[in-house]
């Protein structure tokens, strides 16, 4: 007998045992138990990163002031050199398209291997939830993050620069935007379960990609201008490709945007690789879990 | 042992089987367990004593569906950790010491209600579950503090309480009380006794290299080194192992004749003052070896006879630390090359906290048989105030 079970009066509080009395029972669960399992474990991976915006204001400062003053840096050189008004609306969407793109970097393609470091990852794999439902929940957290720092530098850059949007087609606009998201965190994913593999090295290569990746999507020109490398970009890059899509749906009969396909073809190019870059980040993420567990140097912390 | 009333129709809780695991390394590859066997049954409290190296670690990764074994078979409640890992995750946790999971600009309430999301909690299920634990574990006056500025003893307290959460079958305690005061020790052993003794099958495997937490805790303790268990049993049971006499400290208030007057009495092996008397007391300790503890009658009788008034008497018991030393020729404090490198990375715990290197030689010039106990009993003590 244990020392404290003869002596000690049963703590109310500890007595509860979830699915029976029984740990056959217990462990037994339905499909449909699965589901609203990894439901709840992708709410819950989601919500430190909306109570973290909340209760750090600095990123008031860092996440829309920074970006917009960088958005401004363009409009200004775009503007000295007479260039025509509707770049500096491009400039502006890009600005505001960017807080996605480094939130897949930063807070997507790292966090992993961040996790992994402090000790988290291990807990996670040992919890009762697929490990995708984890980077689903860091993704809608992101977004969540995202959408403000985006919503915030678009208004605010509007109303300073003078931006008129021309919006023919509100529903592609709405669906492109969506697919754009889903692509983007979609490849996030991916570069999660990548960047955990490769280790360390992964941060270097996280600030070897940003600059390139801003160039070669055109995040302050129209990416048609890019011509050949254009084009790989926008069937490689999300960002590419769903920035390119919002500006000619946002900015509708704008003569500057050339040399891409129609908004219809992107919206497929985004939909084309959200399947892709789920289906390959589930596969890796898979991949991981049984590397893991036969080397025992990826979840464990120390190891 | 605390069996659970439905113990009799369960599977063990734990059953380890041949189960061997070697990692890849350079310049060869390092075995970590070297074939283990092991039965735990629900409702056990069960440790794994052994110093860094041993691969407690490893075999409690393996448990956990952390990590795979090279071979051999391991089951949790009948479940196999390479197949149903699932299922296995749905009814264990397992709380490590100096854990810092979480993320540090949430609060202690929020983070733990996070932890209930991965562990399938409904969501006000989460919130009011956490509730409870958090005022069991003693953690009221923190609930809404960030997880940043918790305490080491209050961190450990909110990772228990996660560990808590989901109410596991089965609890792993990877050093719990790894770098905690004493207070803060004692109160996460009290409820880790408190959470096991509310429902019957519930099971708990404990790693530690403190011997009195493991000696104070478990129903049953294995001993492993070297990636091999080499004892297993009852805390007494091991003791037993090497206890091959019965020692006792005597204090009196003198002593004529000096030892030579103990040393021929009946039953007495041996006789010598006690290395650690106060010069300054007005009192004499000396360490006697009897023959068996029904000798001490005797002895108690004739001192009287001689005048002197025994001040203070006590068993001096071998530790868990004999044990070990008794069986692999080495102290807890001399630290084994060995794979499970984690453990030295995990803060900072040094030969200090492992109970002082072990009792060999300090007292053994002055009376062969008696100074080792003594000293371990020395060593004993600070291990308890360690944790």
């Amino acid at each position: 007998m244990s020392a404290g079970d003869s002596i000690r009066p049963a703590n109310p509080v500890f007595a509860s045992t979830r699915g029976g009395t029984d740990p056959r029972v217990a462990s037994a669960w339905t499909p449909r138990e699965v589901v609203a399992s990894n439901v709840r474990a992708l709410i819950g991976r989601a919500y430190p990163r909306v109570r973290g915006m909340a209760r750090e204001p600095s990123w008031l400062f860092f996440e829309i002031l920074l970006p917009f003053l960088t958005t401004s840096a363009f409009v200004l050189v775009y503007r000295a050199l007479g260039a025509p008004d509707a770049y500096v609306g491009f400039v502006v969407l890009g600005g505001a398209m960017a807080a996605f793109w480094l939130n897949v970097v930063w807070m997507m393609a790292g966090q992993l291997y961040w996790e992994k470091s402090q000790g988290n990852l291990e807990l996670y794999f040992a919890a009762p939830m697929n490990l995708m439902s984890v980077l689903l929940g860091m993704a809608v957290g992101g977004l969540i993050m995202s959408s403000t720092r985006a919503a915030a530098v678009l208004v605010i850059s509007t109303i300073v620069f003078g931006v008129t949007f021309q919006v023919e087609q509100w529903g592609l606009v709405i669906v492109v935007f969506a697919l754009t998201l889903s692509a983007l965190y979609g490849l996030g994913m991916m570069l999660a379960s990548l960047f955990l593999l490769w280790g360390r090295e992964a941060f270097h290569m996280t600030n070897l990609v940003i600059e390139p990746v801003y160039f070669v999507s055109g995040l302050n020109f129209p990416v048609g201008r890019l011509g050949a490398l254009g084009a790989l970009a926008i069937a490689t890059i999300p960002f590419a490709v769903g920035l390119d899509a919002m500006r000619q749906l946002v900015f509708a009969g704008q003569p500057y945007i050339t040399g891409t396909p129609s908004p219809e073809v992107e919206a497929l190019i985004l939909a084309a690789m959200t399947v892709v870059f789920s289906l390959l980040s589930r596969w890796l993420i898979r991949r991981i879990e049984r590397m893991a567990r036969s080397r025992g140097s990826l979840s464990i912390r120390w190891q | 042992m605390s069996t659970a009333l439905q113990g009799d129709t369960l599977p063990s809780a734990i059953d380890v089987r041949a189960v061997r695991r070697v990692y890849d390394a350079k310049p060869e590859p390092v075995v970590a367990l070297a074939g283990v066997d092991l039965q735990v049954a629900p409702g056990e409290f069960f440790g794994l004593l052994g110093p860094n190296g041993a691969g407690k670690t490893t075999l409690i990764k393996i448990l956990t569906t952390l990590l795979l074994p090279t071979g051999g078979d391991a089951r949790i409640f009948g479940f196999d950790v390479v197949e149903e890992s699932g299922r296995i995750r749905r009814i264990m946790n397992m709380v490590a010491g100096g854990e810092q999971s979480g993320y540090g600009i949430l609060t202690v309430r929020e983070q733990l209600w996070m932890f209930s999301q991965f562990y399938g909690l409904r969501a006000r299920e989460g919130w009011s579950r956490v509730d409870e634990l958090v005022d069991a574990v003693g953690l009221a006056e923190q609930r809404l503090q960030r997880v940043s500025t918790l305490s080491t003893g209050q961190r450990q307290k909110m990772n228990m309480a996660r560990g808590l959460l989901n109410d596991p079958w089965i609890l792993f305690l990877d050093e719990p009380t790894l770098g905690l005061d004493v207070a803060a020790a004692r109160s996460i052993r009290e409820l880790v006794l408190d959470w096991k003794a509310a429902v019957a099958g519930r099971t708990v495997l404990l790693t530690t290299h403190y011997m009195a937490e493991a000696d104070e805790l478990c129903d049953r303790i294995a001993i492993v080194d070297r990636g091999r268990i080499l004892a297993i049993g009852t805390p007494d049971e091991l003791k037993r192992r090497v206890q091959r006499e019965s020692i006792f400290r005597l204090e009196l208030d003198h002593l004529d004749g000096g030892l030579a007057v103990l040393g021929r009495l009946p039953g007495v092996e041996s006789a010598a003052f006690a290395a650690d008397a106060d010069p300054e007391a007005q009192r004499v300790a000396v360490n006697l070896a009897l023959t068996d503890d029904a000798a001490l009658g005797g002895v108690v009788t004739a001192l009287g006879g001689t005048g002197s008034h025994i001040l203070a008497l006590r068993k001096s018991e071998p530790t868990l630390e004999d044990v070990f030393v008794e069986l692999v020729g080495r102290g807890f404090g001399d630290e084994a090359e060995g794979p499970d490198r984690g453990s030295t990375d995990r803060g900072g715990h040094g030969g200090d906290e492992d109970g002082g290197g072990g009792p060999s030689g300090a007292t053994g010039g002055e009376l062969a048989g008696l100074g080792g106990h003594d000293t371990v009993a020395e060593d004993r003590d600070a291990v308890g105030s360690a944790p």
